[in-house]
């Protein structure tokens, strides 16, 4: 209950939640507001500029398709990953980490080398390896930024494990005969879930931006639908004559990312977990 | 010390060698081959391709030809850029990258610790809050979204910077890519540094310190330093790793003719070797700016004694 007195009297911590929730909201809601479609081509306004003039607030891009749908579209793709490409990741790692922590020695050893050398590929070589051979639906997406996300979640977790390990409770319960799995999953786990929260937390910004990085080079997101990456990438190229399609995707990105870091760090110190 | 270094020496080379081999046999395992086109070739021609390149044999026999030719330092022909070997093609991108990069880092050591130290020492005061706040921003926001806003402010509407584009010898096309490349390593490091230098000054040798009656200026530079910057030699292998085999990012932004697109690129074209290449680069990289880490800690922690 401190934890949350602490975080409530964090100024910028809660700021920074509004914000989230404030683009959250604009990102279900804004859609529906709005009389544009994501894929509708507006040949009478082709790179207009934000305003009323055909309700495009955001402006249109260079074919006349609405930038304030697409932002939002962007966003809400955002979001999605983030949150469900953690959560696999989440999984994964806190399940290799407490496995590798609890069962040390041999186990450990070579479990950690795994992760060594997995962190020694590039993480883009899988992504194109999982979408060339999934396809790339945004489901794959998920799954692929989720499954190469795991690698730091596991070492903290493994790093925690390993000095929970020594406590009296979980020698309590081996005395009492509970199996290696029961106790893993019974005793260790519960007990990580305080730098797990606040590792989640930032884990969410980092798959973002990972996210919109592969969208940025193509490998992401499909048409129709936008991703705040290849907004940009897209803004990017157009700057000079329409620096809008660069300013509004970046911006929400920005404030996103900002905002979800802000946030965690806000979270680390009401829990005062020290970063792994 | 010296047999610890051996030994993980000793220890680096199976775990560069257990990744070239999982990155060889992955990026073959990926569906399609480097001579796939719009326009599939008629098939005697990619026989004859692909016997030309040794892509005919049994996967293991490339892999062996792919090893031993390695071993003697050499990467191999490109399969993309026709009369192009690999050794080539990173010679001719390596200096820009390694420019902008050593710049790049040198700017985030040299502003970012002297900030976190600043604002360690202005613990909680407005100094320390904006200091802090502009660092969440240097982390938060990533470089496709820097780059092209610096572009936008400096380039288009200023006209002080070019946008984009790169001439031998000029700084200022180099100016932007640098600043964007070196905001997240500079604000990670002062932010780290901001919290270690607490901890060390926390601690009982520095309560000795100014027990003595020494000036801050002694304490910090001479005592709490060191031992402080143990977190940021951690964090530079990595960083010293990526920002040294290119940022495709802020290389393709800035239309910088650097190393940091033939990794993405290479993958989609299945150019094996150029791929290939890359990832012996970054890895040897990685590994070697790890056991350089350990040097660094040794140094800056005499407490760190490495025992055989």
């Amino acid at each position: 209950m401190s934890a949350l007195r602490r975080l409530r009297s964090n100024p910028a911590a809660v700021a920074a939640l509004g914000v989230i929730l404030l683009l959250i909201a604009i990102a279900l809601v804004g859609p529906w507001l709005s009389p544009n479609d994501i894929a509708a081509l507006d040949w009478a306004h082709v790179a207009a500029e934000p305003g009323l003039v055909g309700a495009h607030w955001f402006g249109t891009d260079r074919l006349g398709r609405d930038l304030f749908v697409r932002t939002l579209d962007g966003t809400r793709m955002s979001m999605a990953v983030g949150l469900a490409a953690s959560a696999i990741s989440l999984f994964i790692g806190i399940a290799y980490g407490a496995v590798a922590g609890y069962l040390g020695g041999r186990t450990d050893h070579v479990m950690m080398r795994v992760i060594e050398v997995l962190s020694g590929l590039p993480l883009v070589f899988f992504v194109i390896f999982l979408t060339v051979v999934f396809g790339r639906s945004r489901y794959v997406l998920f799954l692929t930024i989720g499954a190469v996300g795991w690698l730091s979640m596991a070492r903290i977790v493994r790093g925690q494990t390993l000095s929970i390990r020594r406590r009296e409770f979980i020698e309590a319960a081996v005395a009492s005969g509970a199996g290696t799995g029961r106790i893993i999953a019974k005793h260790v786990v519960p007990n990580l879930l305080g730098s797990v929260i606040v590792y989640a937390t930032l884990t969410v910004p980092q798959i973002i931006l990972f996210e919109s990085f592969l969208s940025f080079l193509g490998l992401g997101v499909q048409e129709p639908h936008s991703s705040l990456g290849t907004l940009i990438a897209e803004g990017a190229g157009e700057m000079e004559a329409a620096p809008w399609m660069l300013l509004v995707p970046g911006t929400f990105l920005a404030a996103l990312l900002l905002c979800l870091n802000i946030f965690g760090d806000g979270l680390r110190d009401a829990l005062d977990v020290k970063e792994g | 010390m010296t047999r610890y270094f051996l030994k993980r020496l000793a220890g680096a080379i199976p775990t560069l060698f257990i990744i070239i081999t999982a990155a060889f046999f992955l990026i073959r395992a990926v569906p399609g081959g480097p001579f796939d086109q719009e326009q599939s070739l008629p098939p005697e021609i990619l026989a004859n391709l692909q016997r030309a390149y040794g892509l005919d044999l049994p996967v293991w026999q490339q892999y062996g030809r792919y090893v031993s030719a390695l071993a003697h330092g050499d990467f191999g022909p490109s399969f993309k850029y026709k009369d192009f070997s690999v050794t080539e093609l990173i010679a001719q991108g390596f200096p820009v990258t390694l420019e902008i990069g050593v710049a790049a880092l040198l700017l985030a050591v040299l502003v970012g610790i002297p900030a976190g130290v600043f604002a360690a020492l202005h613990h909680n005061s407005a100094a320390d809050y904006a200091t802090m706040s502009l660092a969440v921003v240097g982390i938060a926001v990533p470089s496709f979204v820097v780059l092209p806003f610096l572009g936008l402010l400096f380039g288009i509407r200023l006209h002080w910077l070019p946008v984009a584009g790169w001439e031998p010898d000029s700084i200022r096309h180099l100016i932007l890519p640098v600043l964007a490349l070196s905001l997240p390593p500079l604000a990670y490091m002062a932010r780290m540094m901001r919290g270690s230098m607490l901890e060390v000054l926390r601690s009982g040798f520095i309560r000795t310190a100014f027990a003595k009656g020494l000036p801050l200026r002694v304490v910090i530079l001479r005592h709490a330093l060191r031992p402080a910057l143990l977190p940021i030699a951690g964090f530079l292998a990595p960083a010293v790793a990526a920002i040294l085999t290119g940022s495709l990012v802020v290389e393709s932004i800035a239309g910088l003719p650097g190393i940091g697109r033939y990794l993405v690129q290479g993958a989609l074209n299945r150019d094996y070797t150029l791929v290939m290449g890359m990832v012996v680069i970054y890895s040897a990289l990685l590994i070697a700016m790890g056991l350089v880490v350990d040097l660094l800690y040794a140094w800056l922690d005499p407490r760190i004694r490495y025992s055989g």
